[in-house]
């Protein structure tokens, strides 16, 4: 099995106290606790970031860059993501957050929003040219993307082949500085502010594409302290650098990317379990034919929902309706060939929750996890450091776990040990 | 035989959210044992289609799927009502679903052709008042 996918999400082992809540709530069951450590098994992961969310010791982190990357580079430009306007109250100027982010030590701010709006347009376009690939699915959220390669292969065909805005974004970013300052591409930093961990994976380890022109990823929440004392600093005077328009900043909530298709002909849904929900319902044809489109989100409220912000998704979300009052339906953009915003590679699914790698040794495996979870309570307890009996007994069929893991089990062979040494002692 | 697998699942029309079970958990093993994504399509779909009208015309029923290396074969039994004429209920758009059913997006009259269409064979006995086994087969 290619075990070469490298998540975001990773462990503190030293604030670990290998409890059962993270096991619990990751939905591609990726994480078991082993020797009282969580241990997250990568190719599993599709960097959700609900174990972040639900550790209660803070022992989930998500690998990111930090701001003082910035020094590496003759000129730096950062992309905020339409997410980083939701998170500040009472913005009723755009330029004052793209002041605001320049001062914390970027030469220019490009809008990821801005290129949003140039890939609502191709995605319109794909979908008029596409209706053998219908419904169409997203392919904003890199977590739903990986979700669908390794889970749903009969979907992997109906995933929208473009880049994503924040990929778009620095593409056109790094022309612009290249241009402007006659700098090598070596030379420029491009700096994504990132609302979750996936888009961190998505940059180092794109899918549909060769390499990603994003160079950093910060997290939005690391550089917000900052950023709200920069913002007053320029609210005064600020730069007019806005470059995008209603559509490109509503790709922050769930909804907004549908919107931009300028059609009602769509599904939009956001957190993790509904998106396999509706994927499930996909998969086995439960949607109307004539259905263009599903926007799915991993996130509740969708990017204003990620784990690396700082509000609440919903207070988040009326916080972006608010900003986008002021704002026109959109801004107008230069023409961008296909070529710079179609996927490059094609997506192939990787069936990382396969038994065995052939039907006669697979079906074997699933008969001996049958057999085994008769022999288990069904008390789905987590106390053997899988999630459900059904995980462990695939685990031991893997050869990654054993029978006594289980504490129930366990508890009957130490009552049976000493039934059997109070025959041999005769009492 | 070793290398033959069998399930078996109880359709039940108490509940109709729960209406999809059996099809949904057979997708799952089909996943894990590494099924070509093509045949677990045709087998989640022609699986539902069936489970469905075993829930809105025959009262529930008994699903057993079997799989071998060659093919898997799908035998879905009720006690309902029979089809009084298969050939009718054959073609495509024709309904005898009641309306709740229809405003829940069933009884578009696509069941029992969906249900051709993605399987290699399909077996029809019913009689009227007694009940229906349907048997598919899939090749791998």
């Amino acid at each position: 099995m290619d075990n070469s996918y490298d998540n975001s999400v990773y462990l503190l082992e030293n604030q670990c106290k290998g409890c059962t809540n993270c096991i619990k709530h990751c939905p591609t069951q990726a994480i078991r606790v082993r020797n009282n450590k969580a241990v997250i098994t990568k190719n599993k992961c599709i960097d959700c970031g609900e174990c972040i969310r639900i550790c209660p010791h803070h022992a989930k982190k998500a690998k990111r860059d930090f701001i003082d990357a910035i020094k590496q580079y003759k000129y730096t430009v950062a992309l905020p993501a339409p997410s980083l306007y939701a998170q500040v109250n009472h913005l009723d100027d755009v330029n004052i957050i793209l002041t605001g982010i320049k001062k914390l030590g970027f030469d220019d701010v490009f809008e990821v929003s801005a290129a949003a709006e140039i890939i609502s347009e191709k995605s319109r376009e794909y979908i008029a040219e596409n209706r053998d690939k219908w419904p169409v699915i997203s392919t904003a959220c890199p977590t739903v993307v990986r979700l669908v390669q390794v889970r749903f292969p009969n979907l992997v065909d109906n995933l929208l082949p473009l880049i994503t805005p924040a990929e778009l974004a620095a593409k056109l970013a790094r022309q612009i500085a290249m241009d402007e300052t006659g700098l090598k591409s070596e030379e420029i930093g491009i700096f994504f502010l990132s609302p979750c961990p996936s888009k961190v994976t998505a940059a180092k380890n794109p899918i549909g594409y060769e390499k990603s022109d994003i160079d950093h990823v910060l997290a939005i929440k690391d550089i917000y302290p900052a950023l709200i004392s920069a913002m007053t600093e320029v609210a005064a005077n600020p730069e007019d650098l806005v470059r995008s328009g209603k559509i490109g900043i509503s790709w922050g909530i769930t909804g907004g990317e549908a919107a931009g298709l300028l059609s009602d002909s769509y599904v939009a849904a956001d957190g993790i379990g509904n998106v396999i929900s509706v994927l499930e319902d996909l998969e086995d044809d439960k949607f109307n034919k004539d259905l263009e489109f599903i926007e799915l989100n991993a996130c509740n409220g969708g990017c204003v929902g990620g784990v690396m912000t700082v509000e609440n998704p919903f207070a988040a979300k009326a916080k972006l309706q608010h900003i986008r009052k002021y704002l026109p339906v959109t801004a107008p953009h230069d023409e961008v060939d296909d070529d710079k915003t179609t996927w490059t590679s094609d997506v192939e699914y990787e069936p990382v929750f396969e038994l065995a790698d052939n039907l006669k040794e697979s079906m074997a495996k699933m008969a001996q996890i049958d057999a085994l979870c008769e022999e288990f309570p069904g008390l789905d307890c987590g106390c053997c450091g899988a999630p459900t009996c059904k995980a462990l007994a695939e685990d031991i069929v893997r050869g990654v776990a054993k029978k006594r893991d289980c504490i129930h089990i366990l508890r009957e062979y130490i009552n049976k040990l000493s039934d059997d040494i109070s025959i041999i002692s005769g009492d | 035989m070793p290398n033959l697998m069998e399930l078996k699942y109880q359709v039940s029309n108490e509940d109709f959210t729960r209406a999809g079970e059996a099809s949904s958990d057979v997708k799952k093993k089909l996943k894990q044992l590494g099924v070509s994504p093509d045949v677990i399509r045709r087998v989640a779909i022609a699986l539902y289609e069936g489970e469905i009208n075993m829930v809105i015309h025959a009262y529930g029923g008994e699903i057993t799927v079997t799989i071998s290396e060659e093919q898997i074969t799908m035998t879905l039994a009720d006690r309902g009502p029979g089809i009084p004429d298969i050939d009718k209920a054959m073609q495509a758009g024709f309904s005898t679903a009641p309306d709740n059913v229809r405003n829940l997006g069933f009884g578009a009259g696509m069941g029992l052709p969906n249900m051709k269409k993605n399987s290699d064979t399909i077996d029809i006995s019913t009689e009227i008042g007694v009940g229906t086994t349907v048997v598919m087969t899939i090749n791998l």
